[in-house]
């Protein structure tokens, strides 16, 4: 067949078919990928949580409120509280926006922080990644600190920086000081009073954060 | 058995990367790690082939005042299936590619295969040669890749190589190594290429 000729009615006919047709076929393959998109969205964030909480058994993602731009997620086991677990973000890093998953426990001491997201220089700002970096947060309670701040020690903290220019490490600290502070002010008040009742309803409460404060104890030992 | 050389072309002798030098937004940009190449280059791949094959089918129906911007229609919703399919069953992979899957839209290595080779042949050679080409740019830039993820991060497909107490060289995985690397393996393909062909 000879090549149709460009006349307007070909070139309009011809756009409007190769439209309609693609965007049938992005219909039909949005639909069959709308479902795992989702589901790949949602496992990323439980696999978060899961790894910055000690375990729990209810469904965290239902529990979502946010306050102050971080999202909490409560964990609970058994009914009873086992933490917060807070999806925050700070402006500061090096390349703008990252991303942090930082469990808390119900008294508000800082369980783990894991970064969901960040585009910090591979090889310097990046390092936030390590476990050096990061296993310096596990167990710290903001509360117990100078003016309730997390800081680097370059800034009179307690945080060992990654890099002397210190940007994506003052970051990071900016990332869990927002979450604490949206979480003293909004969560653990209230459910301090709910933790009261629970814990003469039964013994389980105490006697898991005992066990979960002597591994602890273990691993920091070890690491000496 | 002709139409071989429609596929072998584009893996070495007009290698879309070292060789006619196109696409390489994504070629520096992407390439700080092995997997990224390999990922990149099946999404390129996968759209070259399949925008080869519609190009090629329906030229006689593409009037030709509008061709640029059927094709890039075709292009556009082919790169929109790569997407969704990525970020639904890799996410990994779709999270460290971001930005770089929509823009294979404006890789010149599928707009110029369209315009160059797509338009003017029949669906069988049109397929090889997307085929070829698309194997030639992951082939390439999965080697870039590897050297620069050796030379910055020690490791090859995240497989550490070397110690944790050597230090890497760093300006590697920065976009400065990108073009410090590519530059020398384009000099090492065009001494190789005047070897053999004498």
């Amino acid at each position: 067949m000879a090549k149709l000729e460009s006349s307007l009615k070909n070139m309009v006919l011809s756009l409007f078919g190769i439209s309609l047709v693609m965007s049938a076929a992005l219909g039909f393959v949005n639909n069959v990928t709308k479902g795992p998109i989702a589901e790949a969205i949602k496992a990323k964030e439980v696999n978060a949580i899961k790894e910055v909480l000690p375990p729990f058994d209810n469904d965290p993602v239902a529990t979502l409120k946010e306050f102050e731009g971080v999202i909490f997620y409560s964990a609970t086991k058994g009914g009873l509280p086992v933490g917060y677990a807070a999806k925050t973000y700070t402006e500061k890093g090096y390349s703008g926006r990252f991303d942090l998953m930082a469990g808390f426990l119900p008294d508000g001491t800082l369980n783990k922080v894991v970064v969901l997201q960040q585009k910090e220089t591979p090889g310097l700002g990046n390092n936030i990644l390590q476990a050096k970096f990061s296993d310096q947060f596990m167990n710290v309670n903001i509360g117990d600190l100078n003016n309730q701040r997390l800081l680097v020690k370059k800034d009179g903290g307690t945080i060992d920086a990654i890099s002397a220019a210190t940007i994506s490490s003052r970051a990071y600290c900016d990332g869990i000081q927002k979450a604490y502070d949206a979480l003293m002010k909004n969560l653990i008040t209230k459910s301090m009073e709910g933790k009261s009742v629970d814990t003469t309803k039964s013994n389980a409460a105490p006697l898991t954060s005992d066990t979960r404060e002597e591994e602890a104890n273990e691993k920091i030992g070890g690491r000496k | 058995m002709k139409n071989m050389k429609f596929f072998t072309e584009g893996l070495v002798r007009s290698n879309p990367t070292f060789v006619l030098v196109l696409g390489t937004c994504p070629t520096l940009a992407v390439t700080t790690a092995a997997i990224n190449g390999i990922g990149m280059g099946a999404a390129t791949t996968f759209v070259l082939v399949c925008s080869n094959l519609l190009i090629a089918a329906l030229k006689n129906y593409i009037p030709d005042k509008v061709r640029i911007a059927a094709f890039i229609l075709i292009i556009a919703s082919f790169v929109t299936v790569v997407d969704l399919v990525m970020k639904a069953f890799t996410p990994d992979l779709y999270n460290t590619l971001g930005i770089f899957i929509p823009l294979i839209v404006v890789n010149c290595i599928i707009l110029g295969r369209a315009e160059a080779f797509a338009q003017k042949n029949k669906v069988v050679p049109a397929i090889l040669d997307g085929l070829g080409m698309g194997i030639g740019f992951t082939l390439a830039i999965t080697l870039l890749a590897s050297i620069r993820e050796l030379l910055g991060n020690g490791s090859i497909f995240d497989i550490k190589l070397v110690g944790d107490n050597v230090s890497t060289i760093l300006l590697f995985i920065l976009p400065p190594g990108a073009f410090i690397t590519y530059g020398y393996l384009i000099a090492l393909m065009n001494r190789l290429k005047a070897r053999y062909s004498n």
